[in-house]
Parts: structure tokens; sequence; C-alpha cells
């Protein structure tokens, strides 16, 4: 395979500045004793985390053009907003609307409601199953009729807070995107929120009835373009998977340093060290992939396919082994509802069942690198 | 020995840049044409212009220049045709006796030994570890005691796990000076002069048949005290920075996707359909993208380093490097059914530095990477390492820190 010249895995000075202010606002407004609390609400997602998201940091359009209402700045820019989301598990619409959608709509150069998404006033989602992979035949649970959608998709994710919806169909003349305006489809659509095992990212069910619908691309257009979208979000919902495994990892290491038993910090038993450095070691190698795959992401690489899938296939392993690892270190308390390690495995597993499993990643990764299946 | 002529392209301030330690080399090669100059000469005339090594001191082959920059002449170096810097049987030299008399030693050290070490006039190895001394080499048992009439050290032992011995003109030894002292604190660093009488070197045979290390007697060999580096009872510091500079280079190395095993196993999936399995299908590509995985994780590491920022993952990529190079040679011998039954060559032989690797076995490659989790830290020790320096977990109670070496239960 040809020597490529190495994409920059390191992190920018934008990029360091970027995260300051973004970590404190969400130390302020999303800690995990307000998780805990809203996860007993009927309002899993933050609305208001989302508005001060966009208004207060402008950091929901990242990868959008200035002249469309973005800020500018690009793809590794916006992966270093999904760590520090990651890291909080907040619950906010960042990955469907500032990624899936707006990763379809640039591509399909779309140019009336990307401002609006860009600039966070109306969060997007894409009507697609959260389990969908790269690589997967064209939807066809919702059909074109006429300008109107009819049909159901299950589990869509930041379904819930959106006030648009980007959805596959197909009609007579095949597959299509067409976005649906939630503020104006009254009863045409309805969301119905389903009991998701990740309680701070929750999926809904939606249905359409003649839901008048404006197209975005259609036919072979709108196949690349899903694609698009899919691929951007799975080498993307590493970089989330990155801070959700971060912040299990400096958990348990601060946990462990703390607990006494036996007369000594747990954290001084070998058993315990040695678990915590193999982490380590995976978190670090996790890092090293995600950022190859934001990196071949914004410089529009050949192979941004085969690095998306390989950063789904390793870092959605990762990011399991260590949530689960992190509830295993916190002992009984990490198996209590009170702690909030638990909302991090219900994370960690939920994404990695999402935008494709690692196995499935797998078998893109084996078809991209030419590595076929035994016959 | 040439006197030290600085590069031109200094500033008046003194600080360099990239830019002008560009044009240094350019003018340097444009007086030292590398296609025709001698490698030793050429090596020589690029140390005394303070090129080895730009964050060396002027005179000992540097300019006080940041560390960062080194690459910059490097590629000028390589643009312009030069030997390449392949440390082959120079590793120890470069690698780990050059920053150690950087740190450690005195002006006269730097003065004899830098130079001909970087011309390669002079090979360098490491007499470190000894049959009771493997992960716990402080517990070291090889004395060196003082001669009274002479002042010089009388050095007797053994040491194994030797590179290179049998070529070598220098060593660097830790030896014991205060076996009265707890463990730590009785050691201090030598130069040892591999020719003198009374080293020994033995050829040491491993699991793979052949003999890549040395075992080496040392017996009432004389070191002058000119040759210590650092003062008495400080050898366990100096060496700790020497070991340090092993780990990174062990497991930083920059390859390209499928260099490595990563590499020999893709290929031998793609080449031979009749030995595919479904379940080995799902093994290959897990040690793909593991490889992989790996492989951004030195890289990220190398761009760390450039950048002046060195992370303290390279532990960690050492651990990974051991297990997934013994997974994917196992796995290779998995493929390859009754091909992996056989073994190319039991010979007890020195391999030579020039030997192609590439046309060796997977059975060799089985046997010779169980030796990665072992040689330069086990992977045992590396956890604890990590554990306690990285992540700051509190260390395992000890009860040998503190009491007289000699008292120490063996």
């Amino acid at each position: 395979m040809s020597a490529e010249p190495a994409a920059d895995l390191l992190y920018n000075e934008v990029e360091d500045e970027l995260r300051i202010p973004l970590r404190a606002l969400l130390a302020d407004r999303c800690p995990t004793g307000a998780l805990l609390t809203r996860i007993e609400s009927d309002e899993l997602y933050d609305t208001k985390l989302w508005a001060a998201l966009g208004a207060e940091l402008g950091i929901t359009g990242l990868s959008v053009p200035e002249e469309q209402g973005g800020a500018g700045a690009g793809w590794r820019e916006t992966a270093v907003v999904l760590e520090e989301l990651g890291r909080a598990v907040a619950p906010v619409p960042y990955l469907g609307s500032s990624v899936l959608v707006t990763a379809a709509l640039m591509a399909a150069d779309e140019s009336r409601v990307l401002p609006e998404v860009a600039a966070g006033r109306r969060a997007a989602a894409l009507a697609v199953p959260f389990s969908t992979s790269p690589g997967r035949s064209f939807p066809d649970t919702v059909r074109l009729s006429g300008s109107t959608l009819s049909g159901t998709v299950t589990s869509v994710a930041d379904a819930l807070p959106a006030r648009v919806l980007l959805v596959p169909a197909t009609g007579e003349a095949g597959p299509g995107l067409y976005l649906v305006d939630l503020t104006a489809a009254e009863d045409t659509v309805v969301l119905t929120p389903r009991r998701s095992l990740d309680l701070t990212r929750q999926l809904a069910d939606i249905t359409l009835r003649s839901a008048p619908a404006v197209p975005v691309a259609l036919g072979t257009e709108a196949i690349r373009v899903l694609e698009v979208a899919l691929t951007t979000g799975a080498a993307l919902l590493a970089s989330e998977q990155l801070g959700v495994a971060e912040w299990c990892l400096t958990t348990t290491v601060t946990y462990v340093k703390e607990r006494h038993q036996f007369g000594r910090p747990v954290g001084s038993f070998q058993a315990v060290k040695h678990r915590l450095a193999d982490l380590y070691g995976l978190v670090s190698q996790a890092r090293a992939v995600a950022r190859n795959a934001v990196a071949a992401l914004d410089a529009g690489s050949p192979t941004v396919a085969l690095e998306a899938s390989l950063a789904q296939a390793f870092v959605s392993e990762a990011v399991v082994e260590t949530a689960e690892a992190a509830l295993q270190l916190h002992g009984g308390i990490g198996f209590t509802w009170e702690h909030p390690v638990h909302l991090y495995l219900k994370r960690a597993k939920s994404s990695a069942l999402a935008l494709g499993t690692a196995d499935r990643h797998r078998s893109l990764v084996a078809l991209l690198a030419d590595l076929p299946p035994a016959v | 020995m040439a006197s030290a002529q600085p590069a031109r392209g200094a500033r008046t301030d003194g600080a360099w840049t990239a830019d002008r330690l560009r044009s240094a080399v350019q003018d340097f090669v444009s007086a030292h044409d590398p296609a025709t100059t001698d490698p030793v000469e050429f090596l020589g005339a690029l140390f005394d212009a303070g090129l080895a090594w730009v964050h060396f001191p002027p005179g000992h082959g540097g300019l006080g220049a940041p560390r960062a920059l080194q690459s910059a002449v490097d590629d000028e170096l390589t643009a312009a045709g030069a030997p390449p810097r392949a440390p082959g049987l120079h590793t120890i030299g470069l690698g780990m006796a050059a920053p150690v008399l950087l740190t450690f030693g005195d002006e006269a050290q730097k003065k004899r030994f830098l130079r001909p070490l970087f011309t390669r006039e002079e090979v360098w190895c490491q007499l470190f570890s000894e049959p009771g001394a493997g992960s716990d080499l402080a517990a070291l048992a090889t004395r060196a005691e003082p001669d009274e009439a002479t002042g010089d050290w009388v050095v007797n032992g053994q040491k194994v796990w030797t590179s290179v011995a049998h070529e070598a003109h220098w060593g660097l030894l830790v030896a014991r000076t205060g076996p009265e002292l707890p463990k730590h604190q009785g050691l201090s660093y030598f130069l040892i002069d591999m020719r003198a009488p009374g080293v020994e070197v033995r050829p040491l045979r491993q699991a793979t048949g052949e003999a890549e290390f040395n075992e080496v007697f040392l017996t009432d060999v004389r070191i002058p005290d000119t040759h210590r580096v650092g003062a008495v009872g400080d050898g366990w510091k100096v060496a700790s920075g020497t070991l340090m500079n092993e780990r990174v280079a062990i497991g930083a190395g920059a390859m390209p996707r499928e260099g490595g095993l990563a590499g020999g196993l893709a290929r031998l999936w793609r080449e031979r359909p009749e030995l595919r399995t479904p379940g080995l299908h799902s093994s290959v590509v897990r040690a793909w993208v593991d490889a992989e995985a790996l492989r951004l994780t030195a890289e990220r590491l190398r761009q760390q380093l450039a950048a002046g920022h060195p992370g303290p993952e390279g532990s960690a990529a050492k651990i990974s490097f051991a297990g997934l190079n013994q997974r994917m040679s196992g796995l290779a011998l998995d493929l390859l059914g009754e091909e992996g039954l056989g073994y190319d060559d039991w010979t007890f032989r020195r391999p030579e530095p020039d030997d192609d690797f590439s046309t060796r076995s997977y059975g060799f490659f089985y046997l010779r990477t169980k030796g990665n989790s072992i040689e330069g830290g086990t992977t045992e020790v590396l956890r604890n390492v990590i554990a306690e320096r990285v992540l700051g977990l509190p260390p395992e109670p000890r009860t040998d820190k503190t009491i007289p070496w000699k008292d120490l239960p063996r």
C-alpha cells in the first residue's frame, strides 16, 4: 500500500483554545449531578445548553463556511467539541445536527436551511436508525408521494429536540433526501420517544403521514450525500467516544487513589494498576486513531472511508472496554444509580452500536484494505 | 582531530531557526560532497560543524540550538544525498552513550568519546543486566573496587543480554561500589574498554537457535577513575536516564501502513486464498486494525517529539507492539497450517547486521517476538511504570529499598 504523508495527529493552538471555554461551560451548566437529576425528568435533552453552544460559544456550525452562517473552521475543531461533549455526556443534539445533517447539507450544497442549523437556531436530525452504518443500501421505509413523505423511521438520534428533519425516502424516481420542517408539519409528523439504553441521547421513532417535504438531493446524488453524512458521522463519533473513554479513565484513576481497602489505596494493588496501565495505552491509541480519521475528513483524503471505519473498528471497542473497566474498578459504588459512571457505560455501549458496530466496520476495513473474506 | 568550526548562519543573538540551519547544511554539503567524501571524514566534518546533534553544545557536535530543529538538518542532509543515519551497530552509541555523555559526562569524556562515536569509528555496548538482576536492575552484583595504589577500579562480575559486545570498543557499565549501602545508592557508572584484559565475551544462544546477544564475563578488569561517569554512588541516576532513551527507541519507530509484520500477514492473506477461514479472517482484520492503531500512535508520539513535547505514551506503545507482534506471528503460523510446522534454521550463529530478516520463516518470528515483551523492560514492569509514573498511582509496598544491598535475600 502506498505511503502517504502522515496526517497531523496533534491538536493545534486554535483547537486547544476552543476546548477551554467549552470545558468550563460544561462544568458549570452540565455537571454530572445535574445530569442524574435530569434523567429522572421528561426532558432528557438539555435545550438551554444547546442554545448556549450556539449563541454563546458559536460552535454549532464550526465546519460550515462563514458565508453559509458557520464559523469557517473545520472538522478538526468539531472533533474537539465532540471530545468535550463526550467527556460530559452532554445531552445535546450536536452529533445529529452539527455533524450528520450539517455534513449532508454541505455535501448537497444546500444553503437555505444550513445557516439556521449552523447557528444552532434550528437543531436538525438525520432520519435514519442510529445503528445505520456507512456502506448499507439506501433506506426504503419512507415513500415519496407527490411532494409529501409517508412512512416510519425507528430509533433516530437527536430527533426529539430537532426543528427540522433530513429524511431519506424513495419515490418512483428513486432515492432522495428531503427536508421536513417540524415547526410547520403539525400532525403529519409524530415523534415517539423511545426508552433508550443511553439516557443522555434519547432516541425517537418518527412517523410521517403525508408530511410536506423539500428535496435536497435526488438519485445517485442522494445516495452519495447520505454516505458522506454517515462516513463523517462515523469518523467524528470516534472523537466523542474518546472523550467518554478519557472521563472514564481519569475518574477511575482519581477514585482508586482515594478509595482504601486492606489499609491501602486500592490503586496500589497491581491487579488494579495493570488494568489501568493497559487502559491508558488503549486510550492513547484511540486518540491517535480518532485524530487520524478527523485529519482525513478535514483534508478530504481519498481514503476517508477507510480511516473512518478504522476509527470505529478500534475506538468503539476501546470506549466500551474503558467504561466497563471504570464501573468494575469503582466497585460497589460504580454499580449504583447515584454514581454517574453508568451514564458513561450506557453512552459507551450505545455509541459502539451507533453508525455501525465495530464488527461491521471491520468488514468495511476488510473491503477497503483488500483483505477479502474466506469463501 | 579537526578543530571545531561552527556552521555559518548563527544570528547575532545566538538564536537558530530551521531556515538558518538549512542554509548551514547547504553550505556544509557544498564544501563536503557526500558522494565523494569518505564517510568517516564526512561525519567527522559534520560533527565539527555542530550538525551532529544541534542541541549539543558547540565543540561537542552541536550548536546549542533547540532539539526540535534537528529534523530540519536531517531532512536537508538526506535531500543532499548524505549517508542515511541508520544506527545499526551504533544503536547503543548514538541512542544511549551520546545522551549520557552529554548529560553526565565531564569535558574530557565528551572530548574523547563523542566524535569517534558519531563517526562510527567506535562501537558501544551496554553492560547492565545480569543473571541475578533483570527487571530489578538495581540489585546487580558486579563489583567495582578501588585500587588504592593506582586509583583505578577493579571490576569482577557477569553481564548478560549484551548486544554487539563482540564488536564493541567501549561499554556502558553499571557496577556496585557500595555493597554496604541500600541497593540504589551503592552503584556507579563507568565507561569500560571492551578490549581490556579480563573482558571475555561469549555468544548467548537464544530460543530461536541463533545468538543476537552475549554474555560478558569481567575478571579483574581495570578501569581508570577518569572513565567514571557521575559521582561514586550516582550510577542509578545515570543509568535511569539511559533506560528511558531505550524505551523511546524501541517503542516509537515510525513506519508506513502495512509496515512490519502486519504487511507480511496481509500479503500472506491476499496471496494464499486457499488458506482462508472465517475465523482467521476475523483475526487477521482485527490484527490489521490494531497494527494501524499502533502505527498511528507511534506516529503521533513522533510528532509530539518533533514539536518539542515528548509524551509518556512510549512505554504503553511498547507493551502493545510486543503483544501485537506475538499475536500476528502466531496467527501467520495458524494460517500456514502444515507449512507452519517447519522451521528454517536452528544454526547457532550470530546474525549479521545486513541479514535480511524478511526471508526468515514465521516460526522464527513467532519465537523471536517472545523476546519483545521481555527486552527493554518486561510488559509487567512497564505496566507498573505507567501506573506509577504516568497515572500517579501509589507504588507497591517495598522492603528492599532501605536495607543494605549485602543483606538482601537472594
